[in-house]
């Protein structure tokens, strides 16, 4: 993280070097009644063209908020963002006025929700919902619109686009809800998608058909993917490098294989041991103790320490930074970070 | 038959049926034949009329047996919920039978049912929605014990509410407060503590740890499996995770558009499956290790599940099966183990082409080698 390089102002659509997208020490609450929900607490990761980062983390642990953060669609207030950088194409987005955020949103940074069938307007016809985003975008005709709609339906292979093109989003299946969803993610060519949990309301089958189709369109397009999901499973079929959160902070991050193959955080661990396994059958599995935080009362120290079989007085007293994981021999692991004091041992236990 | 089998069931047994019998460990505890469940599709509002039925459950035949777990699996859709709730009888059957030591049930009302109820309970799947957030836990633990008040006398309930929170791993102090006052986690450790008030002997889990977070999910599995070997229970367990499935069952059972298309051991199912459906959900789900990711050998199913509704003639799954013939078009394959198959991969699986993937897969080695062989053969001739 943060190989950010000298970051220069470019025009729109010219070949651009550093990361698509550089979130800095991003910090957001919410103001509740309670008090201060602390929901992502200096989040750092960036993107870049062609390239999958898998956000892995359990609810409330901010992934989503932070993504939200980058769309700019958190509801201001209770949402707020104290402080923190979300640099688009090495310009500060949250320094932005409403119209230039407007024109990024949805034209160059696009998002897929989980659920489609709430994200979509339950008495406009698809295709009319497909088209509306070329129309304010682009400022096309209807008609041409309805052609773009229909072209973008193939695009994402849902059969007899022509004949279903009028059709209501109840009349679709929920994987062809999710591909109307894509394809309306796609419609302007962003340079970046976030897909929140896109597949997690599918069935299994289907899940790989919109996996892959994602995937494919990534490639196709040299887009930039941020992938938002709590599944250890999705994450290893897709993703390049991965950011792990726990209770608004990133906790550890890797490139894919080494995160599975030698985790550097007790939760990250804990959360690859409670997969079942299969020489495991008839045994205990391994359950990570305790709940995850409650956001109004972060423990002080690591917030992970009252669940962590690791947890000493250091990590009670103070917060752990993401610290660089080396090979013993002080080798640096590309791209590798965790936020624990104990690392090392975290690293060598396996 | 409906009603009046129903009534003359009642009357024929008599009231204090407890269901006390041991069944051995081993045998079956619950005998499910044919069942069929079809909700009627109605059209007209003065006149309604019925124009179709949505074809739930249509021909389920399993057994589940003493102290042992059968995991359920299919897609959304295939009826494996619809399933859950006839056995409860919270649905009545439209058609077959379900014999609870065998005794007939599904036609059962009045007190027979409510007998036969103390045994069979069921966990939920949404802990946020299945306890009642105007009641405490201690009211929540304890209604059981209002319909059955023979299992816990009124001044024992309080302590068999503390015993029963005990037992799930929750503090007995916790009784006076309300489900908001929970995680999703705790909240599904009094769902199932619920389910266990009554001392049941079956427990019907309806995709019992699906709403949780990854890391409660190994402490309610865990819990589950506790509870089993100390209360000797039957589960059915009702999930679409595979893996999940795998690692708490003995026997597993795939649903596909309201029929079982293949039934086995977890070993049977898991690395002989025979189905293809089967086959192809096997190799869909996401395998949490990124090395498999370039080896993996995924069949991609097309299209969607069709509509229960109208569902396809002959084998339901003939419309997204790549083995498909004529035959299948025509004749409803039967549930039984292929003769043509041994070992490991002979159980029961409704495929008139039931195969082994691994077998098939060095078939198609074997094949592309020898056309290998020819082809360098062909130039040598050449």
């Amino acid at each position: 993280m943060g190989t950010a390089a000298q970051t220069t102002e470019r025009e729109r659509g010219t070949p651009y070097e550093g990361p698509l997208l550089d979130v800095r020490d991003l910090h957001v609450e919410f103001v509740t009644r309670d008090g201060v929900a602390r929901a992502v607490n200096g989040v750092n990761y960036s993107v870049s063209a062609g390239e999958t980062l898998a956000v892995l983390g359990e609810s409330g642990s901010g992934k989503s908020v932070t993504a939200q953060a980058i769309m700019g669609i958190l509801d201001m207030p209770p949402a707020r963002i104290p402080r923190g950088e979300i640099r688009f194409r090495g310009q500060d987005m949250l320094k932005m006025s409403k119209e230039e955020r407007r024109r990024i949103r949805g034209g160059r940074i696009a998002m897929i929700f989980q659920d489609a069938l709430s994200s979509l307007n339950p008495v406009l016809s698809v295709g009319f919902q497909l088209g509306e985003m070329f129309r304010a975008h682009r400022g096309v005709s209807r008609k041409e619109a309805k052609d773009k709609a229909v072209e973008l339906m193939d695009r994402v292979r849902i059969p007899a686009a022509k004949d279903r093109v009028n059709d209501y989003p109840h009349q679709f299946s929920g994987g062809m809800r999710q591909r109307i969803m894509i394809a309306m993610a796609l419609a302007l060519e962003p340079d970046l998608i976030i897909a929140d949990e896109p597949t997690t309301a599918l069935d299994v089958t289907v899940q790989a058909q919109v996996m892959d189709l994602l995937a494919e369109l990534q490639a196709e397009f040299h887009m930039g993917l941020i992938l938002i999901t709590h599944d250890l499973g999705v994450v290893a079929d897709v993703a390049d490098k991965i950011a792990v959160m726990y209770a608004g902070r990133i906790v550890e991050t890797a490139p894919v294989h080494d995160l599975y193959a030698r985790p550097a955080h007790p939760y990250t661990r804990g959360l690859l041991d409670s997969i079942p396994r299969l020489d495991q059958k008839g045994q205990e599995l391994y359950a990570i103790k305790g709940l995850p935080p409650n956001l109004l009362r972060i423990p002080t120290g690591c917030a992970f320490n009252p669940r962590c079989p690791r947890a000493q007085d250091i990590c009670r007293a103070q917060v752990p930074e993401l610290f660089p994981v080396t090979e013993d021999d002080g080798t640096p692991l590309e791209g590798r970070g965790s936020a624990c004091f104990f690392w090392k041992e975290t690293l060598h236990d396996r | 038959m409906t009603a009046n089998g129903a009534s003359a069931l009642g009357a024929a047994m008599p009231e204090e049926v407890a269901f006390t019998q041991e069944v051995p460990r081993g045998e079956p505890i619950l005998e499910i034949r044919d069942l069929v469940k079809y909700f009627p599709l109605t059209q007209g509002v003065l006149f309604r009329k019925q124009v179709g039925a949505v074809k739930a459950v249509d021909g389920v035949s399993f057994d589940l047996m003493q102290g042992e777990t059968l995991g359920i699996v299919g897609e959304s859709g295939c009826g494996k919920s619809t399933l859950a709730k006839v056995l409860m009888n919270l649905e009545q059957a439209t058609g077959g039978s379900v014999r609870y030591k065998g005794e007939e049930i599904s036609r059962l009302s009045g007190s027979a049912l409510k007998a036969v109820r103390r045994n069979i309970q069921m966990v939920f799947q949404d802990p946020y929605t299945s306890l009642n957030p105007r009641m405490t836990v201690g009211d929540i633990i304890g209604e059981p014990f209002e319909i059955h008040p023979e299992v816990a006398p009124r001044g024992d309930r309080r302590k068999a509410v503390q015993d029963l929170l005990d037992v799930v791993g929750l503090n007995p102090e916790y009784i006076n407060r309300y489900p908001h006052q929970f995680s999703g986690g705790q909240r599904q450790r009094i769902g199932i503590a619920r389910g266990l008030a009554l001392k049941p002997e079956i427990i019907i889990c309806d995709e019992p740890v699906s709403a949780l977070d990854v890391s409660v999910q190994a402490q309610v599995i865990n819990l589950l499996e506790q509870l089993q070997g100390e209360f000797n229970l039957s589960y059915m367990f009702i999930a679409h995770d595979l893996s999940i499935v795998r690692h708490i069952s003995d026997r597993v059972g795939v649903m596909y558009l309201g029929r079982m298309v293949e039934i086995g051991s977890d070993a049977e199912i898991y690395d002989h499956a025979t189905h293809p459906y089967t086959q192809a959900l096997l190799s869909a789900v996401p395998v949490p290790d990124p090395t498999a990711r370039e080896s993996r050998d995924r069949i991609v199913l097309t299209g969607d599940v069709p509509s229960p509704a109208n569902p396809p003639s002959g084998c339901r799954f003939r419309t997204r099966c790549w083995k498909a013939q004529q035959r299948c078009e025509v004749e409803v394959p039967l549930l039984v183990a292929p003769s043509w198959l041994a070992g490991a991969a002979s159980h029961d699986s409704a495929c008139h082409f039931a195969a082994e993937r691994e077998s098939e897969q060095s078939a198609a080695e074997r094949e592309s080698e020898q056309s290998a062989a020819e082809r360098e053969n062909g130039q040598g001739g050449d």
